[in-house]
């Protein structure tokens, strides 16, 4: 018998550092228009080819082409514009009121609007999002105030969660948003627990929960495919590939394999892999998996390609990590710039529209953050009195935190 | 054996199931279960019985109009789960080998053919899984009840207890509540080694958001497991296993004595509850004061027997909440103080205790506070009765502290 070699360790790098030109060679992308689009009932054994594909309905003119391109209203185009716009612009706020001292910390979700916003216009008003820390665009969308989001970033007096959770870990049952957690991929089966209830009871509410692609190595990614497909949960199962896990590119999480749909293919689920910064693939593909699961055909699993244009936090700083410009380069563009493109070129649309559109979304932020900065910021101390941190730990204060509060009060 | 009432819609009452009960606990060495023929499901219930306060020496007259029968604590276990399935549509239980088959420990035998598939069901084997969709189903409205097959595999799913149902309501403002009861047996004594003997309470108890409870005998168990099920925030509910089927009080080398022989072995069919938070006194004494819990309050009412020290032992029952005020009066009594559990010594559930007790007691106090626990070591297979807190490693504690 041969001697055997030493055996390799291999550490995936990804194809471009700091100082190198981008590469998004790896990035497989399919023609517009060019995915068949299956009908809902149909075996996840006959869909695997969605998994390696790219849905995408937005070609480079504008265009809505293929069997994927949904039948929307320009009206409701508009909304979502305005919306992803709106995001946008609140992101660009918050992080100049961070530098300004105004929080402690932000998320953005600059590039990637696109996914929560054409969600949360899609999807029922009685369904429930799961989200992680960049799908404010649900709550944009869903016309949860600005202020009330802004209250939160600041932890002020008018913070519903009274100063208790980190900015940007939003909770707005109102509007169908879980509280959000911080450690990843918690709420993923958790999502698959509140559709399971939602069929238990009989009722027609679906559940969608996001991960990104980082945290699909948590358990808690396969503790849910494998609850949905045991109990053909009523669930959309969303992985967020925005390629970057704070500098951990998608290859550590397994991602030069095959997709991170075709992760569902193992578990009998349906995996598709969408265009996340086409709207209309968005909607799409939204539409798609909800219906499966609102006729009772189980979950769908989408793993949304897009990339993190933003840092990961206000705490990162990606030019230690990536090509500076990267994301001028990502070659699935920008959300938003292709839907405004899409509703010119259908003629829904005008430039002048659009700019003033942008001038009404930044003078609506603006005033929105003043009104929030009214109520206080960190800055200024105004937060949730102190004996309020022994409220909400139990739902009737035991004693033992009763005489913890008094001690605090002196 | 008392007649049976069937008040649910669903007469089809299990009552075969009793068969099944020689198949179940072969991993125990208390197999000769007790009762085999009380394990029907019938559900009496009497509604107007609600809030039944058990401070001490309660005994099962004060169960009222109550149909009541001998019932080991597995039964007992099933009963409460039977009355709340029977009561609460949002009540749903689940876990290993729940559904169909009833539970290794036989707690929720019958249950899925009598409230279907959808309320009773088996879970894939993934403890996070388990606890995350109980999250999932809690911040909907359900009152989801799982069962962990074994404490000692409740830690994948601690992320899912520690980080999100402990935290759920004050991190969102009371909007999303985890109201979730996690069962699971725990303890030693039946020979299952360091995966299968474990008492990891005191995890629970550092958990801000969670209660804690542990019951000794069927009477608490099915007063106390109702109490969850109905409280608005998570419990952990631990069910030493080595009780479910008799008091053990650490004589292993005795015959086992079934539940049927003991006046807290006697259990109404239906509806009560025991309210957590409140400790019981097992045994009045003047010379020093117990606290324990679980199978070790057998022990410890052995230990006073046999050391001929009049030990006061107090039965905890609830862990969080702690019952301070039942503990502060019987010290302030006797002066002396033993705390006693199976778990490990180092960071265990007893330093909270000692603590407690040095902090309000002081100046009662006439002697050290001793502890006698499980040693730091995981839990041995072949040497667990050196392991195990026994009576005379108990009763002889008892001897020091009132000689000290």
């Amino acid at each position: 018998m041969a001697e055997a070699p030493p055996l390799r360790f291999r550490v995936p790098e990804p194809l471009a550092r700091p100082g190198e030109q981008p590469d998004f060679s790896y990035v497989q992308i399919s023609d517009p228009g060019a995915v068949q689009r299956p009908d809902v009932a149909a075996a996840s054994a006959e869909l695997r080819d969605l998994s390696y594909s790219l849905i995408c309905v937005l070609g480079d003119d504008g265009v809505a082409v293929g069997q994927w391109a949904p039948e929307i209203r320009a009206e409701a185009l508009i909304v979502g514009l305005r919306a992803m716009m709106t995001t946008r612009a609140y992101d660009a706020r918050m992080l100049r009121a961070q530098r300004q001292g105004k929080t402690s910390f932000y998320i953005a979700s600059t590039g990637e609007e696109a996914i929560a916003v054409g969600q949360a216009l899609e999807l029922g008003q009685r369904d429930m999002f799961f989200p992680t820390y960049r799908q404010q665009g649900w709550l944009v969308a869903r016309g949860w105030p600005l202020v009330q989001m802004m209250c939160q970033v600041f932890s002020n007096e008018q913070d519903r969660l009274r100063g208790r959770q980190m900015p940007i870990m939003y909770s707005a049952k109102d509007v169908g948003f879980f509280s959000i957690s911080g450690n990843l991929g918690t709420q993923y089966i958790q999502a698959v627990g509140w559709a399971m209830a939602s069929a238990i009871k009989g009722d027609t509410a679906i559940a969608s929960g996001v991960v990104g692609e980082g945290a699909t190595a948590e358990a808690d990614f396969h503790h849910a495919l494998t609850f949905a497909s045991t109990y053909d949960a009523p669930v959309i199962l969303n992985v967020v590939n925005n390629q970057w896990a704070i500098s951990s590119f998608q290859g550590i999480a397994g991602g030069e394999g095959p997709s991170f749909a075709a992760r569902a293919i193992g578990y009998g689920i349906p995996g598709l892999r969408v265009d996340g910064n086409d709207y209309l693939a968005v909607v799409a593909a939204t539409r798609w998996a909800a219906e499966r699961a609102r006729s009772n055909h189980g979950p769908t699993v989408i793993e949304w390609v897009t990339y993190r244009a933003a840092a990961h936090s206000t705490s990162d700083d990606p030019s230690k990590y990536r090509p500076k410009d990267e994301w001028k380069s990502w070659p699935l563009g920008d959300p938003i710039d292709r839907l405004q493109r899409h509703l010119i070129a259908s003629g829904a649309w005008s430039h002048e529209q659009h700019a003033d559109l942008h001038a009404d979304i930044e003078r609506l932020v603006l005033e929105a953050a003043k009104e929030a900065e009214s109520y206080g910021t960190l800055l200024d101390g105004r937060v949730a009195s102190s004996k309020s941190i022994f409220d909400d730990v139990f739902e009737v204060m035991p004693p033992h935190l009763r005489r913890q509060q008094r001690e605090l009060e002196g | 054996m008392a007649a049976t009432q069937i008040t649910s819609d669903n007469d089809t009452v299990d009552n075969d199931t009793a068969d099944n009960d020689t198949a179940d606990n072969d991993t125990a060495d208390n197999n000769d279960t007790a009762d085999n023929d009380t394990a029907d499901n019938d559900t009496v219930d009497n509604d107007d019985t609600d809030e039944m306060s058990m401070t001490s020496g309660m005994t099962n007259e004060q169960a009222g109009e109550l149909t009541s029968r001998p019932m080991a604590m597995n039964i007992a276990i099933r009963s409460a789960l039977d009355v709340m399935l029977g009561r609460d549509d949002d009540v749903v239980t689940f876990g290993e080998d729940v559904g169909y088959f009833g539970g290794v420990f036989r707690c929720t035998d019958g249950l899925q053919q009598k409230y279907g598939v959808h309320r009773v069901f088996d879970t894939p084997i993934a403890e996070g899984g388990i606890i995350g969709v109980a999250v999932g189903m809690a911040a909907y409205g359900l009152r989801p009840v799982p069962e962990i097959q074994f404490a000692d595999y409740v830690y994948p799913g601690l992320d899912q207890l520690i980080s999100e149902a402990a935290r759920l309501r004050y991190r969102s403002g009371a909007e999303f509540t985890a109201a979730m009861t996690v069962r699971m047996p725990c303890g030693g004594g039946i020979h299952g080694g360091q995966t299968h003997s474990q008492s990891p309470e005191s995890i629970f108890t550092h958990v801000c958001g969670l209660k804690t409870v542990m019951p000794s005998n069927p009477y608490d168990a099915k007063g106390l497991l109702i109490a969850a099920i109905e409280d608005n925030d998570p419990v952990i509910f631990l069910e030493p296993k080595r009780i479910y089927n008799g008091p053990f009080d650490g004589h292993y080398e005795r015959p086992v004595v079934p539940w049927s022989s003991h006046p807290l072995g006697v259990v109404p069919d239906g509806y009560y509850r025991i309210p957590l938070g409140r400790a019981a006194i097992r045994r009045s004494g003047n010379d020093l004061t117990v606290l324990t819990y679980g199978t070790m309050v057998h022990v410890c009412e052995v230990a006073a027997q046999e050391s001929g020290v009049d030990a006061e032992v107090i039965d905890l029952r609830t862990l969080l909440p702690l019952d301070t005020d039942t503990i502060e009066a019987s010290v302030a009594k006797t002066g002396r103080c033993v705390i006693v559990h199976e778990a490990t010594l180092t960071s265990g559930f007893g330093a909270e205790l000692a603590a407690t007790v040095q902090a309000s007691c002081f100046y009662s106090l006439e002697a050290p506070i001793e502890r006698v626990t499980g040693w730091d070591t995981p839990y041995p297979h072949a040497q667990e009765w050196d392991y195990f807190p026994g009576p005379a490693r108990v009763g002889a504690a008892f001897k020091r502290v009132v000689a000290a």
